[in-house]
């Protein structure tokens, strides 16, 4: 490359350096100094504290049913629109993708609205004379603003893996005998498992790290490894302990790129 | 040999508005290497997948060893086929593309075992068994695709267009291994294809197929020498086309000139279509010439040489392995059995269009 094009670069690396570099760079200091300045690991093994390591173990298991009800649901959507013409599935996807385009906060909020004790939901069971439901504030109200917000970043990768898979594979799997549940078992699953992998850490490690969902459709209740990072910065101002909890969340993504990177070669998660 | 396998049976099919196939009749001996043959849109695909299952007529009936196979799905036909892309399973190793088949029809390890290495043989691939189809070529997994769909020993195999991905070399070898494969298996081999020299190379029987009719169907000998319209004779090798009048029996005028030929039975002065093959004119001199011309053209094509000759506004394409000077007056001279006379289409639907290819 010759130094005029080098140049071109230029405004991204300062972009880089002053919004990812430095940032990283302070919470790896903050989270490895104490408060008086030394170097200590004790912000990291804040994680092993009796109500960080319960907020963790609620983030894990509520992320990985929320990533389990996606995929279930995602799965055969995806084939529906992969069989489908190319003119109703581009409607189809586009009436899937509409919701991502309007702010990711006010789609919760919304739910918060229609879920609570007097929302729009109950009002209607309430006319139907149906028994009222107490949703909001559950774990389930955060699984429910999961799989809402995070669904399309499963469906599309899982589209754009079957989309890949050749009809005359399909084809070709039948006609050596193959049953239909057979062909789906041993080609079509197996071939799109770098889709399922990409759906799979694309809802995943959002759904790990939120705070904006629990705290909406939680209350302050329930609380998530994000609520508990969230409360460290800002009522604490515990800068140390908030960013060695991060490091620790870090670690976690970072252990979800690398099964990403190892499964999914032809990077069908690439298109975010 | 005679004994028909496959039978179909006013086959109609068409997507949307478009009709590509209208009412098909064709029937297929066992044994036979029979190639469909045509250009792009022509139907012979559309054919070959109602045959294997992929498709499902709008109406008509396929019968397949006596047993009317028109709904039966792809897995209950005992017919197997190779695609165009190969469509090998990436995420298997090749010993496991070729056993695909054989597992499902819950054989035992030692017989699908036998069966693999049988097969690997036979397409000259042993010792592949465990590596991939992506690391393999265009030709090997065209290979690979062929022994797992002959392990499992069907009655016909069907092939849509399995070289066209291959280059020109390594077509033609591999047009001697299907051959040779057809011979040592015994079975049927339908064969699809828009490339008219691997048809006429290949088949025991060609059918020539354009806008979802049957053009013609025949030996490679009968469609080469005898086409019996003038989309066959276009379609198949180069020829010299034109208007004609037939002024009696064995008696042709073309260009207002008297060929004798050896036609009969097409009445009085009936306007026909002529067909002579460019290796059929001889360039003879000007004064033994039935007709004189100049050439305009010459080309060196290796085992003859390609000439135009511009006579009675007409471009003759000959192809002789003597060489006239481009500016020399030449006579042309046709025997009368290289005169191919045919009838002109009767409707707008046969036709003969532009070929696309």
């Amino acid at each position: 490359m010759n130094s005029h094009k080098k140049l071109l670069t230029g405004p991204y690396l300062i972009w880089a350096a002053a919004f990812i570099l430095i940032p990283l760079a302070m919470i790896f200091y903050y989270g490895l100094t104490g408060e008086d300045g030394g170097f200590t690991l004790g912000n990291l093994l804040a994680i092993g504290t009796r109500e960080n390591f319960k907020a963790l173990g609620l983030s894990l298991i509520l992320s990985i049913i929320s990533t389990a009800v996606c995929l279930i649901l995602a799965y055969p959507l995806a084939m529906i629109l992969v069989n489908m013409n190319v003119s109703q599935s581009g409607f189809i996807v586009l009436i899937f993708i509409l919701p991502m385009w309007m702010n990711f906060l006010l789609r919760t909020m919304a739910w918060q609205t229609l879920l609570e004790k007097n929302g729009v939901i109950n009002q209607i069971l309430g006319f139907l004379h149906l028994p009222s439901l107490q949703i909001i504030n559950t774990p389930y109200a955060i699984i429910l603003g999961m799989v809402y917000n995070f669904l399309p970043f499963m469906v599309l990768p899982l589209y754009n893996a079957l989309l890949k898979i050749d009809r005359d594979i399909i084809n070709a799997a039948r006609d050596l005998g193959a049953t239909e549940a057979y062909t789906f078992r041993k080609i079509i699953l197996p071939l799109s498992m770098p889709g399922v992998i990409s759906g799979i850490i694309m809802v995943f490690v959002p759904a790990l790290t939120t705070f904006v969902i629990s705290d909406l459709l939680g209350g302050s209740k329930i609380l998530l490894i994000g609520n508990v990072i969230e409360q460290k910065f800002k009522q604490g101002s515990n800068w140390h302990v908030g960013s060695g909890l991060s490091l620790v969340m870090m670690v976690f993504i970072l252990l979800s790129m690398a099964v990403m990177n190892k499964y999914d070669k032809d990077g069908e998660g690439g298109m975010f | 040999m005679d004994r028909i396998l496959i039978d179909l049976i006013d086959i109609t099919k068409s997507y949307d508005d478009q009709v590509i196939l209208d009412n098909l009749n064709l029937s297929i001996r066992e044994n036979e290497f029979l190639t469909l043959l045509g250009p792009s849109g022509c139907g012979k695909t559309t054919t070959l997948r109602i045959m294997g299952g992929f498709e499902t007529p709008d109406s008509g009936q396929v019968i397949f060893d006596g047993e009317d196979i028109t709904s039966l799905p792809p897995n209950k036909r005992n017919l197997n086929t190779v695609f165009q892309k190969y469509a090998l399973f990436s995420h298997m190793t090749i010993a496991e593309n070729i056993a695909f088949g054989l597992k499902i029809a819950k054989k035992t390890d030692t017989y699908i075992r036998d069966k693999i290495h049988y097969a690997l043989k036979l397409v000259n691939l042993e010792g592949f068994g465990s590596r991939y189809p992506d690391s393999l070529s265009g030709g090997q997994q065209q290979r690979v695709a062929i022994a797992r769909a002959i392990v499992n020993e069907p009655k016909v195999l069907l092939l849509d267009e399995p070289l066209g991905a291959l280059d020109l070399k390594l077509r033609q070898d591999m047009q001697y291994e299907l051959i040779r494969l057809k011979n040592e298996l015994g079975i049927t081999f339908i064969y699809v294809t828009h490339d008219q020299e691997e048809a006429l190379t290949m088949s025991d029987t060609i059918i020539v197929m354009n806008q979802g009719y049957i053009q013609q169907m025949g030996t490679p000998e009968d469609i080469y020498n005898e086409p019996q319209n003038a989309f066959v004779a276009d379609f198949i090798g180069e020829s010299n086309i034109l208007d004609g009048i037939m002024l009696e029996d064995k008696l042709v005028e073309i260009l207002g000139v008297k060929f004798p030929c050896v036609d009969v039975g097409f009445g009085k002065n009936k306007p026909v279509d002529v067909v002579i093959r460019p290796e059929d004119i001889d360039l003879v001199d000007p004064s033994q010439g039935t007709m004189q011309g100049i050439v305009t053209h010459l080309i060196f094509k290796g085992v003859h040489y390609e000439m135009e000759v511009e006579a009675n506004g007409f471009c003759w394409l000959v192809h002789s392995t003597d060489m006239s000077p481009v500016g020399q007056r030449v006579g042309l001279h046709v025997d009368p059995f290289d005169i191919q006379i045919m009838n002109k289409p009767e409707s707008e639907d046969e036709e003969a269009v532009s070929i696309d290819e």
